[in-house]
């Protein structure tokens, strides 16, 4: 038994314990001084004060960058994981920067919160390499996304999808437990890195094969990886624009990373191959299946939407399918890759919800045609949403088209011969043909349709302008200059010798 | 210097968007004078460049740890391309002098795609290639999308898509390519000199070649390009038929042969009667000379005889590099220039010229309106265009296409047959636009179908009532005609350019391969 220090276990999680610490402030102010106030000061108030919770959580890890590995991987700190707290964090930033003109909840305070504890889940969640505090912090995570979900309570469809979510994901929480409690019977650890050494083996196991199926399950689900993805539509639809932001930002981000983390660490020496002709059994065939259905599936069905949130969902899922990729090379460049992918990916997706946040609080609603001559309307917004589009679809120069480029340079060299896995990329840039058709249809109706006569003229918030200027220029920086963000990323990975 | 005229497009086109509304001459002048810059220093680096070799303009790291840099540099290919594209520029914004609507945003599109397809023409690194082979897609969407006349969004969609497919074969390509060579490198020198196993230069040839000839409209992947010409605004037509096109068949040449080049060898064995994917290309090449000749003699829209003919000269371009000999190849450079100088001029004819005064583009319905008396400057700059474009000795095309023929006689003197049915078509399809849109005699022409519906609104219609050719369409003219003749008449004005560059040490594998 190694003995807990605990000094060091606190030491460890300041940025947490910063962040939940805001959160309870943002939330004590609110209640005890501003309830008589309108909704939007108590938002700007409980949203500035949880930001700079944030903001001195990303500045206690950049000073401090302490190097630990606390109980064999319960608690960690290294480069690679304050990089992703510190993505996490800024992404929190921007979601809680959305939710201040958002009008439909009362219960600032408990927003507030909610996102916060989401992102300390997240940040706990990145931070370990243990079964248990990995389920732990996915369900703090899990648990605080279900109720951003339904936070509008004035909306019988929000429900409808906060239900949704929540039974599915309770559902892939059980597949996930029980792939974790088959891994703990055959390695007697919770540990990755143990659990790895003690499954590695000449042959599978018949209990290892359905644990490496049930943890896909539970993660995919967090992923929204086909056929695990039945929530996603709704909930990116139906719930409020910055719980449906988060949902698609920083939860992404941490899912992937921590996915990645536990097929790649937890299950070592059971790959397998997914090269053509030469399929292995493994984690990684079944990973790369995953990623099949969902590029086929995502793009396909976005083709259809007439909802720009939607629309949006089945692209999250035609990306988590490319993204997958990354999963499946599982080398040190492809988690470089996968992190540059997500991290931008993020940025864009963001960026768009902020655009869409304005006019659906404006015209009520995100359908296609009301996007009609958004572009002479707010000149500022439509070019924001241009660039989180075109970068989604992947044109250069912004993030998203070097995000594939490296993405898929990085699978094709993670085999011995770049013939293995050339079929799951040149599939991944057929299904990107497909995806411009349906970018370009959302691009056309702000650019090319004239605005409808009745439609009432679309108002540009100023903080809603600052956010999506941001971003956009984020998207714009880390496309021209990929390298900003690139050799950092690297760095951390190779430091952390994953 | 050369670099500028990316960043001169580029800070023009960010320019524009920065003015305030409804600043249309301001808006209309800036574009002018930023195409103008670009033309002037391509024109004065054109002047100064003697030798034609490889000349670096700037080659800094830009992703140090994926070995892609930002490396821009010139040779006499790229130099001639530059040079079409200055040119076409300038003609592009006068003869879109008359746009009214949003002219701040066209402009602002306009010089995005001209920027980027002076980036194609200069990156020598593939990375940096492909980003601006990319850029060119969306501004082009637009251009075609919000500007455009019939079917206006399904051309552009079309388009659209096959470029972007295009791009993507090449991109699965590249990637391989780049990974094969260790992933330390993008500079399309340093790969060119990678031992690529033929094994893989034999799958990767055909792939990236296909993927650039799409844009280039080679045949059976042309059909984006009628209907894109159709669709498109007159200057995005022009760029479209007189750069864009050519971005494919620069593509072709200057990465899938240059990278690949024993995928133009021989296979082991034959199929179908094909011994090599040269074979493959070479006869796609021909078939899409002989086809868009032929459907050129057909089209009853006069836009559509000018679409489809971009696709039988595109045919010839193709055809020259399939050559694999000197003559050919410079002819297929050449013809590059030469194709785009006149099917601008054409689309300026046929879009601007007659389109937006008589607002049909009917053969039949312009038969009547006896337009060689009525706009009598259309009529003359349309028979100098397509004399040329038939290959009248005197005019660029005719130098360019006599030495893709010679190149075929020495390497496909079957094929060559084929080729010379094409040009005779293409004689005959000029000639009965001509005939039908600006000398139809109007006594035949009044007697002629009277119900065909298009003829009613044209009833009451008199030659007075059209606008007369403004100064600038006569400028844009002239600019295109002297590009044409100059070149026609003393073509090593080019080829002192191209024949060095084709003998640069970049083009070796390709000598060594299948060079006769």
């Amino acid at each position: 038994m190694i003995p807990i220090d605990y000094a060091q276990l606190l030491q460890l999680a300041w940025p947490e314990i910063i962040v939940v610490a805001a959160a309870l402030i943002a939330m004590a102010i609110d209640l005890i001084a501003l309830r008589q106030r309108p909704a939007r000061t108590r938002f700007a108030v409980a949203a500035s004060i949880a930001s700079i919770g944030c903001f001195a959580a990303i500045l206690r890890i950049l000073l401090a960058p302490d190097t630990a590995n606390l109980l064999d991987g319960t608690l960690i700190a290294n480069p690679l994981v304050h990089l992703v707290q510190i993505a996490l964090l800024s992404l929190a930033i921007f979601t809680l920067l959305l939710s201040v003109d958002a009008t439909f909840t009362q219960h600032v305070g408990e927003f507030v919160l909610l996102i916060m504890v989401a992102t300390a889940g997240t940040m706990f969640l990145v931070a370990s390499q243990d079964l248990l505090v990995i389920f732990i912090s996915l369900e703090l995570l899990s648990l605080s996304l279900y109720t951003l979900a339904a936070f509008n309570k004035r909306s019988l469809q929000s429900w409808e999808a906060a239900i949704k979510y929540y039974l599915f994901g309770g559902m892939s929480a059980a597949f996930l437990l029980f792939g974790f409690s088959l891994l703990y019977g055959l390695s007697n650890s919770t540990s990755l890195t143990h659990i790895a050494g003690a499954i590695h083996g000449p042959s599978l196991n018949p209990l290892l094969i359905i644990a490496i199926v049930t943890t896909t399950i539970g993660l995919g689900f967090k992923v929204a990886a086909v056929p695990f993805h039945f929530w996603a539509p709704d909930v990116y639809q139906e719930a409020p624009a910055p719980s449906a932001a988060f949902i698609a930002s920083a939860s992404k981000v941490a899912s992937f990373f921590i996915f990645f983390q536990i097929m790649a660490l937890g299950f070592a020496g059971s790959e397998g191959s997914a090269a053509l002709f030469h399929v292995v059994r493994g984690w990684v065939p079944v990973i790369a299946l995953t990623a099949t259905l969902s590029m086929l599936l995502g793009n396909l069905v976005a083709i259809r939407q007439t909802s720009l949130r939607r629309l949006l969902a089945y692209s999250a899922i035609a990306h988590a399918g490319y993204m997958l990729l990354g999963i499946v090379a599982h080398t040190q460049q492809s988690l470089a890759a996968l992190l540059y992918y997500v991290i931008t990916y993020a940025l864009a997706t963001l960026g768009a919800f902020a655009v869409i946040a304005v006019v659906e609080d404006q015209r009520g609603t995100d359908q296609l045609a009301h996007f009609d001559g958004l572009g002479r309307q707010a000149p500022v917004l439509s070019l924001g949403l241009a660039i989180f589009i075109l970068s989604l679809a992947g044109i250069p120069p912004l993030a998203g088209f070097f995000g594939k480029f490296y993405l898929f340079a990085t699978v094709l060299a993670s085999t011995p011969r770049p013939v293995g896995l050339l079929w799951l990329v040149a599939l991944a840039l057929a299904m990107s043909i497909v995806s411009l058709y349906y970018y370009l249809r959302v691009l056309k109706r702000v650019y090319v349709a004239p605005p409808s006569a009745d439609a009432p003229p679309i108002k540009s918030p100023a903080l809603s302008q600052f956010l999506v200027v941001l971003l956009a220029a984020a998207v714009l920086l880390f496309g021209c200059a990929p390298q900003l963000l690139l050799q950092w990323i690297q760095a951390a990975v190779q430091s952390s010798g994953l | 210097m050369l670099a500028w005229t990316i960043y001169i497009s580029f800070l023009g086109a960010a320019g524009l968007l920065l003015l305030p509304k409804g600043s249309t001459v301001v808006a209309r002048v800036l574009a002018l004078l930023t195409a103008v810059a670009g033309f002037a220093i391509a024109l004065t680096v054109f002047v100064h460049h003697r030798t034609g070799e490889m000349h670096t303009l700037i080659r800094v790291p830009w992703i140090p740890s994926l070995g892609i840099e930002y490396h821009l540099a010139d040779d006499g290919i790229s130099l001639t391309l530059v040079l079409l594209t200055g040119i076409i520029a300038v003609a592009g914004v006068l003869f879109s002098w008359n746009i009214q609507e949003r002219s701040k945003e066209f402009f602002a599109f306009y010089l995005l795609l001209i920027g980027a397809v002076y980036g194609v023409f200069l990156s020598f690194d593939l990375f940096l290639l492909f980003v601006f082979y990319e850029i060119v897609i969306i501004p082009k969407y637009f251009l075609i999308a919000i500007w455009g006349s019939t079917r206006r969004e399904y051309g552009a969609m079309k388009l659209a898509i096959y470029s972007f497919a295009g791009s993507a074969m090449v991109l699965v390509g590249l990637i391989a390519a780049y990974v094969e060579a260790g992933a330390h490198t993008a500079s399309l020198s340093d790969l060119a000199q990678y031992p690529f196993s033929p094994h893989f230069q034999m799958a990767a040839f055909p792939l990236v070649f296909t993927g650039f000839a799409i844009l280039a409209g080679m045949w059976p992947f042309h059909t984006w390009a009628p209907t894109g010409h159709v669709a498109a605004p007159t200057a995005a037509s022009m760029l479209l038929a007189g750069v864009v096109m050519k971005l494919g068949a620069y593509g072709c040449l200057r990465v899938a042969m240059t990278l690949f080049p024993l995928g133009l060898g021989p296979w082991s064995a034959h199929h179908l009667g094909f011994g090599s994917w040269r074979d493959v290309f070479a006869v796609l090449a021909v078939i899409g000379i002989v086809y868009g000749a032929s459907v050129a003699l057909v089209q009853k829209d006069f836009k559509f005889v000018i679409g489809y003919s971009s696709v039988s000269h595109m045919g010839f371009i193709l055809l020259g590099l399939m050559t694999l000999n000197q003559i050919g190849l410079s002819g297929a450079v050449l013809q590059m220039y030469s194709h785009g100088i006149l099917a601008g001029l054409l689309f300026a004819v046929v879009g601007r010229m007659v389109y937006n005064r008589t607002h049909t583009r009917e053969l039949a319905a312009l038969g009547p309106m006896n337009l060689s008396h009525a706009i009598p400057f259309a009529a003359v700059t349309f028979v100098i265009a397509g004399m040329a474009s038939m290959g009248l000795p005197g005019f660029s095309g005719f130098v360019a296409e006599l030495m893709i023929v010679i190149g075929v006689w020495r390497s496909y003197p079957l094929l060559a047959i084929f080729v010379g049915v094409g040009i005779v078509i293409g004689v005959v399809y000029v000639w009965r636009a001509m005939q039908k849109a600006f000398f139809a005699e109007s006594g035949v022409a009044a007697g002629f179908s009277p119900r065909e519906p298009g003829h009613e609104k044209d009833a009451g219609f008199s030659p007075g009532s059209l606008l007369p050719i403004t100064l600038q369409e006569k400028l844009g003219a002239i600019i295109l005609v002297a590009a044409s003749v100059v070149v026609g008449i003393y073509p090593q004005v080019l080829l002192n350019v191209i024949v060095p560059a084709l003998n640069s040490p970049l083009f070796a594998g390709l000598r060594q391969g299948s060079w006769q």
